[in-house]
């Protein structure tokens, strides 16, 4: 099992409100590894859209994500991949 | 037999369905731990429940609205499956001890607050679908899931308390046959939507929700106001038969569908319009003949939600509208929230009269924000047909120029952004406060046509709420002090140059036409239905006639002797009435 971890600063205008938020949730549901994000010490289950939205990121956030599991490079890299792109 | 408001025409069978609102009561009491596997098994049954429905709402609503309509249920169904919201249920009921639906309810609260104190409009909007979700999971593990209007038995005959738009909104309209409500007037939401749809209504009938069973047979007499629980062979008998009279005429008012709406001797040409809440009733405007809209609506994109509609979504449904009765004009009213529309979303602060607070042109000014996006998007339907802009609740004529420059602003953006509108669409005002109506001189001059709104105007010159049925005597339109304000503003608007409309109740009534047609009413919006009858009166009468009978109700002391006299009348020119 390989733990990874990144940091990024979300680029999404909407920050992880509105619909990038649902969107986000679903591509980390595609993953096998559990997924945490962290934001101002807040920490979030990636899969869970109620989580994420609680964590009210907006852009400019710096976010922190931490997988554990078989595709836990993968989903890291796509996430970051999600939360960079504007 | 039971006495009612006789608010939607026509006579209705049916069988008795009862429509109560959901409120779940919340067991408080500590339970044992080996009640735990219980309760949690409980949770897993409502939440199988609660996802079968969704499905089958999604789907039903996708069918007939489209997929876009249909994703509120699908962000219901995600909560559902998310892998923190159930789970965490679970959790409060292990460690407080707690019964499930109390567990939900703290669970819910919980993200509701938090989603709450960011300040973000989309999250605001999760925390109403969170709450949505909790009452329907409450409701489906107290089994009280309860009657709802989405499916039906046939030949409905909806009982109720009231109902809300949101209810209505939800209703299978093919297998309602009438409306029966506690609360409401002639122009209570019920009864304006039971006219829209042409189904018979009667309103106000105090605790006839607890006196019927589901199932009962019962009559709903429209015209009458009257309702009969359970009736005699007789009493049936009776009404089949006038059910058949009733369509008889129908028939003989759909003749004249093709025809002008115009007086005798060819002397004066009104048009008839009509009112409508969504641009599916284009089609019954057009199969009653109606000469255009004289009043859209826009509420139902606002209600029934959890948030602002975009300018895509309205454009779509202007359009439409717009599309569907070209060559004929559709006047698009502006956001009309406040009063007895509330929109949850928008929190707004709860006022102490809402009809006399922030509603209308108040709150758009107040929010030009949601305003604009509704302006860029009627400028843009502007292409596609003869459109009309029309602002509510003008109490002043600094309004008009507010909403104008909003107007002109809208319309630049959307120049600079490269994106095709209309460039010149004509724009009136509601005539609904006595200070618009007694001002109609001064504010005829910036705009380029009225419209009455008879409803409010009477309400705001009466004094009365148009919602209390123990002022019901007070909310009538054939009043002295009523006539002589219409009178007004149509001889204020006809000085300027500029024509009326009228797109209350009032204009679809018997009884007032021949005085409304009198004093030179030019335009007359009401529900579709309506407009065979009133055609029917207005091609029977002349012009001078109905001027004579005008100036001789502006000199009556009182409604009652005006009413003698426009019965007089209508019993001239209806064979149906004598």
């Amino acid at each position: 099992m390989s733990k990874v971890e990144r940091e990024v600063t979300i680029k999404k205008k909407t920050g992880l409100h509105a619909r990038p938020a649902t969107e986000f949730v679903q591509l980390a549901q595609k993953f096998t590894s559990s997924i945490y994000i962290t934001v101002n010490d807040k920490k979030a289950d990636a899969k869970s859209i109620i989580k994420v939205l609680s964590l009210g990121a907006t852009e400019g956030s710096k976010l922190r994500i931490a997988a554990e599991g078989p595709d836990a490079e993968e989903a890291v890299r796509e996430l970051a991949v999600f939360l960079e792109t504007a | 037999m039971f006495k009612g408001i006789a608010a939607s025409p026509g006579i209705a069978t049916g069988r008795v369905y009862i429509y109560r609102k959901r409120e779940p009561v919340i067991h408080r009491e500590h339970i044992a731990a080996v009640q735990v596997p219980a309760e949690e098994e409980r949770l897993d049954e409502a939440v199988r429940l609660s996802k079968i429905q969704l499905e089958d709402l999604r789907d039903k609503v996708a069918q007939e609205l489209g997929a876009s309509e249909a994703s509120i249920f699908e962000a219901h169904l995600m909560m559902l499956d998310d892998p923190a919201f159930v789970p965490e249920i679970k959790d409060t009921i292990r460690q407080e001890l707690i019964k499930a639906e109390h567990a939900l309810f703290k669970v819910v609260e919980r993200y509701v607050q938090t989603f709450n104190a960011i300040e973000d409009e989309y999250l605001k909007g999760r925390a109403a679908d969170l709450k949505d979700i909790g009452e329907r999971l409450a409701g489906n593990l107290l089994g009280m899931a309860g009657n709802t209007l989405e499916d039906l038995p046939e030949d409905a005959v909806i009982l109720a308390v009231d109902l809300a738009p949101s209810d209505t909104a939800r209703l299978d309209k093919s297998r309602c046959r009438a409306f029966v409500t506690e609360m409401g007037s002639r122009t209570s939401h019920t009864a304006i939507m039971a006219r829209s749809m042409e189904i018979p209504a009667v309103v106000g009938i105090a605790g006839i929700t607890g006196k019927a069973e589901d199932g009962d047979k019962i009559i709903v007499d429209g015209d009458a106001g009257l309702v009969w629980l359970n009736p005699d062979p007789a009493t049936l008998k009776l009404y089949r038969r006038k059910q058949h009279e009733y369509r008889q005429l129908r028939q003989e008012l759909q003749g004249l569908k093709d025809l002008p709406a115009e007086t005798s001797c060819g002397g004066r040409r009104v048009e008839l319009s009509a009112n409508i809440g969504t641009p599916e009733d284009c089609t019954a405007a057009l199969a009653n003949g109606a000469d255009g809209v004289g009043l859209f609506r826009t509420e139902f994109l606002y209600i029934d939600r959890d948030h602002l509609p975009g300018e895509e979504e309205q454009l779509k449904a202007y359009t439409a509208a717009a599309m569907a009765m070209a060559p004929r004009p559709v006047i698009i009213r502006t956001l009309d929230i406040g009063g007895d529309k509330r929109l949850p979303y928008l929190h707004l602060p709860e006022e102490m009269n809402p009809f006399l607070g922030v509603r209308g042109i108040r709150l758009c000014l107040e929010r030009p924000d949601i305003f604009k996006t509704q302006l860029r998007a009627i400028l843009r339907a502007g292409i596609s047909g003869n459109v009309r802009i029309m602002y509510p609740m003008i109490a002043d004529v600094s309004e008009i120029r507010a909403a104008n420059a909003l107007l002109a602003e809208a319309k630049r953006e959307l120049a600079d952004e490269g994106i095709s509108c209309a460039d010149q669409l004509p724009v009136g005002i509601m005539i609904e406060t006595p200070a618009a109506a007694l001002t109609a001189d001064l504010l005829a001059k910036e705009v380029d046509f009225f419209s009455i709104g008879s409803n409010d105007l009477i309400q705001y010159t009466m004094a009365a709420d148009r919602m209390n049925e123990r002022l019901y005597r007070l909310h009538e339109l054939l009043h002295p002090a009523v006539l002589k304000l219409i009178k007004h503003i149509i001889d204020a608007a006809h000085r300027a140059g500029k024509w009326v409309g009228m797109c209350g109740e009032m204009a679809g009534s018997e009884e007032a036409a021949p005085l409304l047609l009198g004093m030179g009413l030019d335009e007359f919006s009401m529900s579709a239905a309506s407009i065979p009858r009133i055609k029917k009166i207005i091609r029977s009468l002349s012009y001078a006639q109905a001027a004579d009978i005008a100036r001789e109700a502006l000199a009556l002391p009182a409604a009652d002797s005006i009413r003698a006299l426009t019965s007089k009348v209508l019993q001239q020119v209806d064979e149906y009435r004598a």
